[in-house]
């Protein structure tokens, strides 16, 4: 590769970088994505794939919320192998306490536009049989969808590739320049980079505050009917806002294969790649607690991934100053899949100069950087 | 059901695999005094060359190994499917976590000694998913275990040695034999048998075995094409690279070769290289704690299993190993390359299969899904080839010979196993 | 190597059908001899039946005393035993 030109670099073919792509080329930017392995290997291979509108701040609700709504009407256009599937998502709720929590998600849900049902201990169990008896009830959120995450950001970059944009694979970036990029091949010039390299942002801009937040999953054999929606204990988003040493969640998530996908789990142990039988353990075992029956399963599999984590839980979505020309958009921690669709439309609005549709000021990069070095309000 | 406690046999040395390999080493190990435990998935030891039916004698190759084996000492645990190895440096131990039935028991050693064998490779061709099209050594398997397969019409269609004793086999059980392709040129396979003069024993065995199926044609530079039939096999298509030809059947024995089974070493850590697992000398491993012996470091047949056991066995109990042992080894590992060469696969075997052909019988993944320039791993995450019940183990070993693509990381289970098997823990 | 009977006989039940078989094989090998062909049924519904007879291929899985996936031909026959094929199921 010579020192060829777009308009626009995105680095990254995962599924943040694959829909920001699709936005810009169906924009009419000239975009080139540029991917170290092949499309959707990385952090995105390991995800649950769980569309959620999660409420843990206004602004993660905005941008989930979006998303979801994005999401269900890109549904028809995504293709079989993409397996989307709107099984709606069931808060758990465990006790009288959290069943108090859930109330006001409910409320908060509502007043965002999100239609939700409250669901008592019966209504509960009738939905979903194999959850335990003695839990105090839950919340249904309809809108929220799954579906299958390597094949879903392929569809997004076929799209892409259909609107003109070029993807290059097994081209690893080596360092972001000024208006432009050096790889294992050359050098590309653009006028807008984009940092869409997930969990290895920070290794090309070093201030991004992004850590590898490992995760386990497993997925047993087939068991059609086994659950109906995705679940999710409440106690997931305490796990997912602490950044301490090791957490497991009850998450589990019916597969259009018939298959049940278990989760979740948290670490922070830098890049330590394999399964830690201890976190696994503790992971299936939590998810035992709410769904007995889940013992008598067969796992055919479990993996690892690295979730890209920021400090403050939200992804940065915007100009970084420091450098001409480079924008990110990395550090979706565990709602890439998501809300990969509104970070591109809002990384399109911002770049085009068009008018957002949300809210960017709680996703500026800068807001990690120190007063001094930020560059003024950002459009 | 949180807290599933498995028993626990705690021994000084585990043996995975109850073939040749593992029967010798573990007899000897406990010969020398050491608490050993050998464990299989199958009821029955033996393995596959070894195997027999339950109640009935072993073959007369074995039963002096297995006669000292039961005399051992050795606890033998049957019915046992490994899926998990659990290796704690601090302590030096292995925690060897089996699934029998719906069943967890725990095997808690110091030192792990991997005999686990080969499975054969097979290559997908328009019609290989009827049912009745079964593999050569799976014939075998079937045989010995007591299929009753008289006049029944069968094709072989495959590669090497094993194909002759599963001739025989087929025809003293009475099957009507119709055709032994074999794929390698009959210059190969001549040069071969010539350069087994060195070993008449061998060559007479061969003799044997062609008597044994001496009515059916035994067709060199020949293979199966395809099979057709409605819900299972009725006919065959052959072809000797120049014409085509037909032959109505009621079973297909198609497999190329065998291919070791190196998945639990490659989940406790072992290296291994060109599929096979890497041993020294002595029969180590990578990883100092973890022995491999047989068809797993490569393959040649029984008696180079027995030889690298009593190696192992020898290491094992802190004994030298004896110099002729190793001469012995070096001996079969030169003719197993030689066999290699010789019956290397030829290139039209990479072509049977259509676009419309299932790679991936576990998921249903067709030829057409796959690109031959992915890497396994991006073919599991693009199609789900490779990500179903058999782990990858068939087409995985189809995919490295169509396209060269090298096996994906393992990661428990090593085997399917139940969420409860995965959970339990030693009984303390 | 198929020459000797033991003599035993059990009884299993297959798809709700008593059936007496020979002792001494494995629940593959009665169901190949009750003429079974679809052990069980691939993603896209196709019969599948037991291919390389030591456990390794998953094809010959059925549903054993009421435990489904059971590979066939690592299961000996005994008496009483409640197999399900794919022969009465459908895809």
């Amino acid at each position: 590769m010579s020192s060829e030109h777009a308009d626009a670099i995105v680095i990254g073919a995962g599924i943040v970088g694959a829909a920001c792509a699709r936005e810009l080329a169906r924009a009419g930017v000239r975009v080139t994505v540029l991917e170290s392995s092949f499309a959707g290997g990385g952090t995105t291979a390991a995800g649950m794939g769980h569309l959620v509108a999660m409420d843990d701040s206004p602004a993660q609700l905005a941008l989930t919320g979006e998303s979801v709504r994005l999401w269900h009407e890109l549904r028809s256009a995504l293709g079989a192998a993409v397996e989307y599937d709107p099984c709606g998502t069931i808060w758990v709720a465990e006790d009288a306490e959290q069943l108090a929590a859930v109330e006001v998600k409910a409320e908060t849900y509502r007043a965002h536009g999100l239609g939700c049902e409250l669901l008592t201990a019966d209504r509960l169990r009738s939905l979903e049989p194999n959850l335990r008896s003695g839990l105090a009830g839950g919340l249904l959120v309809s809108s929220d969808a799954v579906l299958y995450p390597p094949r879903a950001a392929l569809a997004l970059l076929d799209d892409a590739r259909a609107h003109g944009a070029v993807i290059r694979e097994h081209c690893r970036v080596l360092e972001i320049l000024r208006r432009g990029v050096r790889t294992t091949t050359g050098e590309l010039h653009a006028a807008i980079v984009v940092n869409a390299a997930g969990a290895q942002g920070a290794a090309l801009t070093p201030a991004l505050p992004i850590l590898p937040r490992k995760g386990h999953l497993a997925i047993t054999d087939r068991a059609e009917g086994f659950c109906r929606h995705q679940l999710v204990e409440l106690g997931y988003l305490a796990s997912a806002h602490l950044m301490t040493s090791e957490s497991v969640a009850f998450n589990v998530q019916p597969r259009t294969t018939g298959q049940v996908l278990i989760g979740s789990s948290r670490e922070l142990v830098g890049w330590k790649e394999g399964v830690n039988h201890g976190i696994l353990r503790r992971m299936l075992e939590r998810a035992t607690r709410f769904m007995p029956a889940l013992a008598r399963l067969t796992v055919v599999r479990t993996w690892t991934g690295f979730r890209p984590a920021t400090p403050d839980k939200l992804p940065l979505i915007g100009r970084w100053d420091p450098v001409d020309g480079l924008w990110i958009a990395a550090g979706h921690e565990g709602l890439g899949i998501t809300t990969s669709l509104g970070t591109a439309k809002l990384m399109a609005d911002l770049i085009l100069g068009r008018l957002p549709s949300l809210d960017q000021a709680a996703f500026a990069p800068t807001r990690v950087l120190a007063p001094s070095t930020r560059r003024g309000a950002v459009a | 059901m949180n807290d599933v406690r498995a028993a626990v046999l705690r021994a000084d040395i585990a043996v995975v695999g109850a073939g040749p390999a593992g029967i010798v080493a573990a007899s000897s190990i406990a010969e020398a005094g050491r608490r050993v435990v050998l464990i299989d998935e199958s009821d029955t030891i033996g393995g596959q060359i070894w195997r027999h039916r339950a109640g009935l004698a072993p073959p007369p190759s074995a039963q002096p190994w297995i006669a000292r084996l039961r005399r051992s000492g050795a606890i033998i645990v049957g019915g046992s499917t490994v899926v998990d190895v659990r290796d704690d440096a601090s302590s030096s131990r292995f925690e060897i976590v089996a699934e029998r039935g719906v069943v967890p028991l725990v095997v808690d050693a110091g030192t792990l000694v991997l005999a686990t064998g080969a499975r054969e490779r097979f290559l997908p061709f328009p019609g290989w998913t009827l049912p009745g099209v079964i593999g050569v050594g799976g014939a075998q398997a079937l045989l010995k275990g007591g299929l009753r397969v008289a006049g029944k019409r069968v094709v072989i269609s495959g590669s090497g040695p094993l194909l002759l004793p599963v001739a025989a086999s087929l025809v003293a059980a009475g099957a009507k034999l119709l055709l032994v392709a074999e794929q390698a040129e009959r210059a190969n396979v001549m040069g071969f048998a010539r350069g087994l003069w060195r070993r008449p024993q061998v060559l007479m065995q061969a003799t044997r075995y062609r008597a044994g199926f001496r009515g059916t044609p035994y067709a060199t530079g020949t293979w199966v094409t395809s099979a057709r039939g409605d819900g299972r096999v009725e006919a065959v298509t052959v072809t000797d690279g120049k014409r085509e030809f037909t032959l109505p059947c009621d079973m297909l024995c198609a497999a190329y070769g065998l291919v070791p089974n190196t998945r639990l070493a490659q989940l406790v850590g072992c290296e291994t290289s060109s599929g096979r697992v890497m041993v020294d000398g002595q029969q180590r491993t990578s990883h100092a704690r973890v022995y491999a012996t047989g068809e797993t470091t490569g393959i040649g047949g029984v008696e180079q299993a027995i030889v690298e056991a009593r190696i192992a066995a020898s290491a094992i109990v802190g004994r030298a190993v004896p110099k002729r042992l190793t001469r012995k080894r070096a001996g079969f590992v030169a003719l197993a390359d030689r066999m290699d060469r010789a019956f290397a696969l030829r290139d039209e075997l990479r072509h049977l299969a259509t676009p419309d052909t299932i790679v991936c019988r576990c998921e249903d993944v067709p030829l057409g899904a796959l690109r031959p320039e992915w890497t396994t791993r991006q073919a599991k995450l693009y199609t789900r080839a490779g990500m179903g019940a058999c782990q990858g183990r068939v087409c995985g070993a189809a995919a490295e010979f169509l396209y060269g693509w090298p096996a994906d990381s393992t990661r428990l289970p090593a085997a399917p196993a139940l969420l409860s098997t995965i959970l339990a823990t030693a009984e303390t | 190597m198929t020459g000797e009977e033991n003599g035993e006989r059990v009884t299993i039940v297959v798809d709700d059908r008593e059936y007496v078989v020979r002792g001494g094989t494995t629940v593959a090998i009665a169901l190949l001899e009750l003429g079974v062909s679809a052990f069980r049924r691939s993603v896209n519904g196709e019969p599948r039946a037991p291919v390389c007879g030591m456990g390794i291929c998953y094809e010959c899985r059925v549903e054993i005393d009421g435990v489904a996936e059971r590979r066939a031909c690592m299961v000996p026959v005994e008496n009483g035993l409640l197999v399900r094929t794919a022969t009465v199921r459908s895809s």
